[in-house]
């Protein structure tokens, strides 16, 4: 009974996913080895982990490196994109005339900016940083600007009623109904930051005088290490799932007594 | 056609030849005159789309009228409470926190705050849902944390836009007589919009029967019967005969 339980517990967890990536890591270790595929054009994976380990130092700090230039980016993005759709909820006039910049910013290919920007700014990180910002800025921008614009327009009057100042209105009904929306863009622009911070560096081809995954993966490369290549992009995926989940995680804490969202459904 | 108003009863509202005209081209009043006198119960009846809830949105001052006067003798910002016929509550507060939302526009200090909705809440029946966020109570407490809300900061004139029409019969006839008693306990003015003929002569003291749009009062008919009505009223000849009167009055004003 204990054991069955336990099982359904583990298949609520997050069983099935976790099997099928051990499925697929076993599939391609068996191909690899079966067809002798060399190791310089598809290493399997036990390989790969190997060379994780023997550069671990190395690209370790390479990924803290890209953290933190995606963390700092996302912060960026995070306090000047909220702050510009908070000024383009004041009105719609202000939106009208803005909003199409941060459209313009948004299509523009930041792999066909970046060189620009390295040009511009001297230091490098600060490129990298600024290139990971500009993309991670947009979604911040359009979700909270819609999450500003979306409150209960009967809770307005009400608040209109009492005589609510700007501020009143702004803080008490305005800002938690935007909250939902700004957290669901801070998700998609984490993701986008950690883009924008490797195709930056890719750009670059260095960080300067610290070095991020991406310029480990072209050094690789280079010299023709595929499993450590591979090891890097391992590196850079879990970072990406991690930032997700810590993402989500903070959506969940702050959502999870009153959104629909994040409310989980009984029976 | 107007009945004459009680003596010394200045009315606080005075609507006068109110013409509502909205921006699509759709005129929604036309020529309404409606007095609301202090204390009364004054229900809107008039079928869906009759102009009721604009005629309700203008004596808040949450719009003004393309032409006409509308005059309100009120003192402060504190004189009106309005519930939707949503619950319009913020769904990310708890009851409580629902309920003090005028009075911390307001500026009223936190203990007096915690004092007045405490009181509130138990008259409401709402007693042990204090910390319970919107989503986890039913459509009927929903609605009394928003007539809570809608009395918290103790209003002249408490404007109802068909508050009831989403709930079934039986927490529609509890809310209807809680929301009387209330009324009788507290002495404020009650405008409540509805379309439900039974309900208005149940309630109100006084009916204005709205035309089909563009919506003015056809007719009005004052309901005498004495405080306070319960089941007994409803089964009298008075309410029966006078429920008559006031679906013929519809009939007659949606011609």
């Amino acid at each position: 009974m204990r054991l069955r339980r336990r099982l359904a517990g583990f298949s609520a967890m997050g069983g099935p996913p976790l099997a099928v990536i051990l499925l697929c890591l076993a599939v391609w270790e068996g191909l690899v080895r079966w067809r002798h595929v060399p190791e310089y054009i598809l290493p399997g994976p036990l390989r790969i982990a190997a060379a994780l380990g023997e550069s671990w130092p190395t690209l370790f700090s390479s990924l803290l490196f890209t953290l933190a230039v995606t963390g700092e980016a996302l912060l960026a993005a995070v306090i000047l994109g909220a702050g510009l759709a908070v000024l383009l909820a004041q009105s719609r006039w202000i939106e009208r005339s803005f909003f199409p910049l941060a459209v313009v910013l948004q299509v523009t290919p930041i792999v066909a900016v970046a060189p620009l920007l390295l040009i511009w700014i001297h230091n490098v990180r600060l490129a990298l940083v600024v290139c990971a910002g500009i993309v991670a800025f947009f979604p911040m921008v359009a979700n909270t600007t819609l999450g500003l614009n979306s409150a209960d327009h009967n809770l307005l009057d009400l608040l209109r009623l009492y005589g609510a100042s700007r501020w009143q209105v702004f803080r008490r009904v305005r800002l938690p109904s935007a909250l939902p929306y700004f957290l669901g863009g801070l998700r998609i622009s984490g993701g986008l930051a950690l883009i924008g911070a490797v195709v930056a560096e890719l750009v670059a081809g260095s960080g300067g005088t610290e070095t991020g995954l991406a310029y480990r993966i072209l050094e690789s490369g280079y010299n023709l290490e595929i499993p450590r290549m591979f090891a890097a992009l391992a590196l850079l995926s879990a970072a990406g799932v991690l930032l997700w989940a810590a993402l989500s995680g903070l959506s969940w804490l702050l959502l999870h007594r009153w959104h629909e969202s994040a409310v989980r459904r009984e029976g | 056609m107007l009945g004459e108003p009680p003596l010394g009863t200045e009315p606080i509202i005075r609507l006068r030849q109110v013409e509502q005209r909205f921006a699509g081209g759709v005129t929604a009043l036309a020529g309404l005159d409606l007095d609301v006198r202090p204390g009364e119960w004054l229900s809107l009846l008039g079928p869906s789309g009759c102009g009721k809830s604009t005629a309700l949105r203008l004596i808040a001052g949450l719009s003004q009228p393309t032409a006409g006067s509308v005059e309100r003798r009120l003192p402060g910002t504190n004189a009106i409470g309005f519930v939707f016929q949503e619950p319009t509550l913020m769904p990310w507060a708890t009851v409580e926190a629902n309920i003090a939302l005028p009075l911390q526009i307001l500026g009223v200090p936190r203990t007096e705050i915690r004092a007045r909705v405490g009181g509130l809440i138990e008259r409401v029946g709402l007693a042990g849902f204090e910390r319970a966020r919107p989503r986890e109570l039913s459509g009927g407490m929903k609605m009394r944390v928003s007539i809570a809300r809608a009395l918290v900061a103790a209003p002249r004139l408490l404007l109802l836009d068909e508050p009831f029409a989403a709930l079934d019969e039986i927490t529609r006839s509890r809310l209807n007589d809680d929301l009387l008693a209330l009324w009788q306990a507290q002495g404020f003015t009650v405008v409540f919009v509805t379309h439900s003929v039974w309900e208005s002569v149940y309630l109100s003291t006084r009916i204005a029967v709205f035309s089909a749009r563009p919506g003015r009062v056809m007719a009005e008919v004052v309901v005498d019967a004495p405080a306070p009505r319960g089941g007994d009223f409803r089964e009298s000849a008075t309410y029966l005969s006078t429920c008559r009167q006031v679906s013929e009055k519809l009939a007659e004003a949606m011609r």
